[in-house]
């Protein structure tokens, strides 16, 4: 076998497993879905759905633990989508080529960078014991919003970057403000970009486990969740307990769960590329 | 520095030969600088009320960079500062007391290139009403009508007021932006090479149109065509590496041009 | 109008500058809680101590042990995630075509967003039990599968980013190598990864920063014994399952056990900080080299 050969060989043989571990990731993907699927689909009911947690493994259902996430949720976006955009409109449209707007600019790349276990430590110290608001709700908001908060301002600014400057050239030309010109052109023509990183966001806020044990989250709920400064579970948090549960049929359990969550996650992310898609067609006009 | 000096005493053009009536925007003595890059070195201008003045000469020269001092557009640019006198209607424009909106708003601007918002054709032309804060539906029908019609785009789209500006063809598109600015009630309309990404028809119609508007506008324009220059101005500036070398009615410019290198740049020999 | 504008302008600022109180806030709730704890526990044998037992009575506070498995479990998913991420990184940008790009990425960043806990439950349930099938003498509880499924998870991570850094390349150096008559894996080899380098480092080392931060896989498939080990089989701790055991208990306040978590806390963000802070340089030198 000459040289040629040999390389034409080696190449043909990286390429093989090139495709291989592409693939491997999509197998293991299937494998995961379909144990799951396999384990868990027998417990996906109404009773599942709206029964509270129990001791009994195939008693035990997800109501308050569904209830928590989506009370989190909304309290997560409402806090985290104002400071996230006007963040982003800050650092793209307002700030100046300071030295302080280069450290925010550091800062928040690092922030992206911080295991989500230390911004647990952060809410623990601030907002359960600090303000004292307790293992409750709203210390869980605050601090999921810290912890999406990068992702929203990064995705903020990306948006608004692509934003053509002829557009806010002559809506200032026009006698407008920067504000208005904010508010009448630049949101309008990112508002796709934003929302994309938005649902992102929330779609990690969603599967976040570890700095909501650490904040407090409750391993068992018996009842639903009146106000901000009620405790709570959620469905990570649900899942984690059964999973480390002895008992065969908490193990079911989860992975009824973890459908649930699944569904939720991958239906977010799949809006999320769809709009972001729609988007980029628009912008490419 | 001696070089400055030379084209110092170039510049001093006869003006008061030339203008005719109290001027509309008068510059003395004006240096911009983008960093330490010297963009505009020491020009002093009048330009009458009611008349077209096209800015001349090669890329880098610096005409648009003056062009954009006169609505304060460079302000957004970190690196922008100046030195020198601009007034328009005889109020200072860079003073204390200038509010920049209303500035904007007496002094109008049309882009390059066609920049219509991604919204309807009826909103772009609202637009700068409604920032305005009118509210009163009548009058802003009333006066997009009124503007639309003015660049002559009504009869064209007057059944698709709510369709997207974008769905335009280019030229009117830039007559839409043409509109968009007449609807504001400016005095002064800066043109930006206006017709530099239109086709040869719709680059006729907006110079047509640059010729009625001066009826009721100081126009002035940079452009890169010297027909067009020729065709549309009654006065012509000519801006060569930061220096106005030569301003002066647009006849005398094409046809008896004092300078050398105003000759040389409209004979085609550079630019 | 004026000043409406300068109160929306300082509003947003503010918006901006939570940013800063983050890090500020987790600095001090870190350093604050940490300082207290040193005042019981000496710095000499929190960094020398290979026993970590502060739920004990005989108490050692030892962190090497939780370094230790925090150190087994991020090497084992750095074994596993550059290889692969490294190798589907080469094929898309060398071989692959555009459309098969196209709808490969999808795929990858269902991997990406897939909860951490699920992926946990998918090594104590799925992973472990079929390693144990190869090797019987495996744990329950054990690295070795947290490991891998840790890595698995940060491939998609691996191979987009240096995916990019290899795109960003010059096409010129990847068409001169082709035009000496260089096959796409020897101009892959000696052209393109070279080329990409800094930002193939930089991918890895977020890498690593990102598994020595992960929680809820370790926290559920390599159990909660601190051992001061590198065997692969047997159960260990990393600092943040550390923080998760005593999360899930209910240590009061202002006792030793609760000020451990801050601690331990202040360890790992030193960690992370260091490995942002030097990818955050390369990528600056890199950018530099291309501008």
């Amino acid at each position: 076998m000459n040289n040629l050969q040999k390389n034409k060989l080696i190449d043909n043989a990286f390429k093989t497993i090139g495709i291989l571990f592409t693939y491997l990731g999509i197998l293991i993907l299937a494998i995961l879905l379909y144990k799951i699927i396999a384990a868990g689909s027998s417990r996906i009911n109404w009773d599942f759905l709206t029964s509270l947690p129990s001791r009994k493994p195939e008693k035990a259902g997800i109501y308050t633990a569904i209830l928590g996430t989506l009370d989190l949720m909304m309290l997560t976006i409402i806090i985290s989508i104002p400071i996230g955009i006007g963040a982003g409109i800050y650092l793209e449209e307002y700030a100046k080529k300071t030295k302080l707007t280069t450290l925010l600019e550091i800062n928040i790349a690092n922030l992206a960078g911080v295991p989500s276990i230390i911004y647990g430590l952060l809410g623990l110290g601030i907002f359960v014991r600090f303000f004292n608001f307790g293992g409750s709700i709203l210390s869980g908001a605050l601090t999921l919003s810290l912890l999406i908060l990068p992702i929203i301002i990064v995705a903020t600014r990306e948006a608004i970057k692509a934003v053509p400057s002829s557009l806010k050239e002559a809506s200032f030309a026009l006698g407008a403000t920067k504000w208005q010109t904010i508010q009448k052109v630049v949101l309008p023509s990112s508002f796709g970009g934003i929302l994309t990183g938005i649902i992102l966001a929330m779609s990690r806020a969603i599967g976040e486990t570890a700095p909501l044990i650490v904040v407090g989250a409750m391993a068992y709920v018996p009842f639903v969740p009146h106000s901000v400064f009620d405790t709570f579970s959620v469905l990570p948090m649900q899942i984690f307990t059964w999973t480390t549960r002895p008992k065969a049929g908490f193990a079911i359990a989860a992975s009824g769960a973890i459908i649930i969550l699944l569904i939720l996650t991958f239906v977010m992310n799949g809006v999320a590329v769809y709009f972001r898609n729609k988007w980029q067609k628009k912008l490419g006009n | 520095m001696t070089t400055t000096t030379k084209n110092r005493k170039i510049e001093k053009i006869p003006q008061e030969n030339i203008l005719d009536n109290a001027s509309k925007i008068s510059i003395k003595e004006m240096d911009i600088w983008y960093g330490a890059f010297h963009a505009i070195k020491e020009v002093s201008m009048k330009i009458n009320p009611n008349t077209v003045t096209a800015f001349i000469g090669p890329s880098g020269c610096g005409k648009s960079t003056f062009l954009r001092l006169f609505n304060r557009m460079n302000d957004y640019i970190e690196s922008f500062h100046f030195d020198g006198k601009i007034k328009i209607d005889g109020k200072n424009i860079y003073g204390k007391k200038t509010n920049i909106e209303e500035l904007r708003k007496k002094v109008g601007m049309v882009f390059q290139k066609p920049n219509p918002f991604p919204k309807s054709i009826f909103e772009n032309v609202a637009y700068g009403l409604r920032i305005q804060g009118i509210k009163d539906k009548k009058i802003i029908a009333e006066r997009v009508e009124n503007s639309l019609k003015q660049v002559a785009l009504w009869e064209e789209v007057k059944n698709d007021l709510k369709k997207s500006a974008l769905a335009l063809s280019g030229g009117q598109q830039q007559r839409l932006c043409i509109a968009r600015t007449l609807a504001v009630q400016p005095s002064v309309i800066l043109m930006d090479e206006p017709t530099s990404a239109l086709d040869p028809i719709s680059t006729a119609s907006i110079e047509d149109l640059i010729f009625k508007l001066k009826e009721k506008y100081t126009i002035i324009i940079v452009t890169h065509n010297m027909q067009q220059a020729s065709r549309i101005s009654d006065y012509t500036a000519f801006f060569y590496m930061g220096n106005l070398v030569e301003y002066n009615k647009t006849e005398l410019i094409f046809t008896k041009p004092e300078k050398k290198q105003t000759e040389n740049y409209i004979s085609g020999k550079f630019g | 109008m004026k000043l409406k504008e300068k109160i929306i302008e300082l509003i947003l600022q503010f918006f901006a500058s939570i940013t800063i109180l983050t890090t500020v806030g987790i600095i001090a709730v870190l350093l604050f809680e940490s300082i207290t704890f040193f005042r019981s526990v000496s710095i000499i044998d929190f960094f020398t101590d290979t026993q970590w037992t502060p739920l004990y009575s005989e108490k050692h506070f030892g962190i090497l042990a939780l370094v230790s498995g925090t150190v087994l479990t991020s090497v084992i998913a750095i074994s596993v995630a550059l290889p692969i991420g490294l190798t589907i990184a080469i094929y898309l940008n060398m071989y692959a075509s555009k459309e098969f790009k196209k709808t490969l990425k999808p795929f990858l960043e269902i991997l990406a967003a897939v909860p951490t806990v699920v992926y946990g439950f998918f090594a104590l349930s799925i992973v472990t039990p079929f390693l144990q099938s190869i090797y019987p003498n495996l744990e329950t509880f054990n690295s070795l599968s947290a490991g891998i499924v840790m890595g698995i998870m940060i491939i998609p991570f691996v191979s987009s980013l240096s995916e990019d850094a290899l795109s960003a390349v010059p096409k010129s150096l990847k068409e001169a190598s082709f035009g000496m008559g260089a096959t796409k894996f020897q101009t892959a080899f000696k052209v393109m990864v070279p080329a990409a380098s800094s930002g193939i480092t930089v991918s890895v080392i977020l890498a690593i920063s990102r598994a020595i931060g992960e929680t809820m896989i370790v926290a559920i498939a390599a159990g909660q014994q601190a051992t001061f080990t590198f065997n692969p089989t047997v159960p260990i701790q990393t600092i943040t399952s550390y923080i998760v055991q005593v999360s899930m208990g209910d240590a009061p306040q202002g006792s030793i056990e609760y000020r451990t978590i801050f601690a331990a806390g202040l360890t790992l963000f030193v960690f992370t900080f260091i490995l942002n802070s030097f990818s955050f340089y390369i990528k600056k030198k890199y950018q530099e080299k291309y501008e």
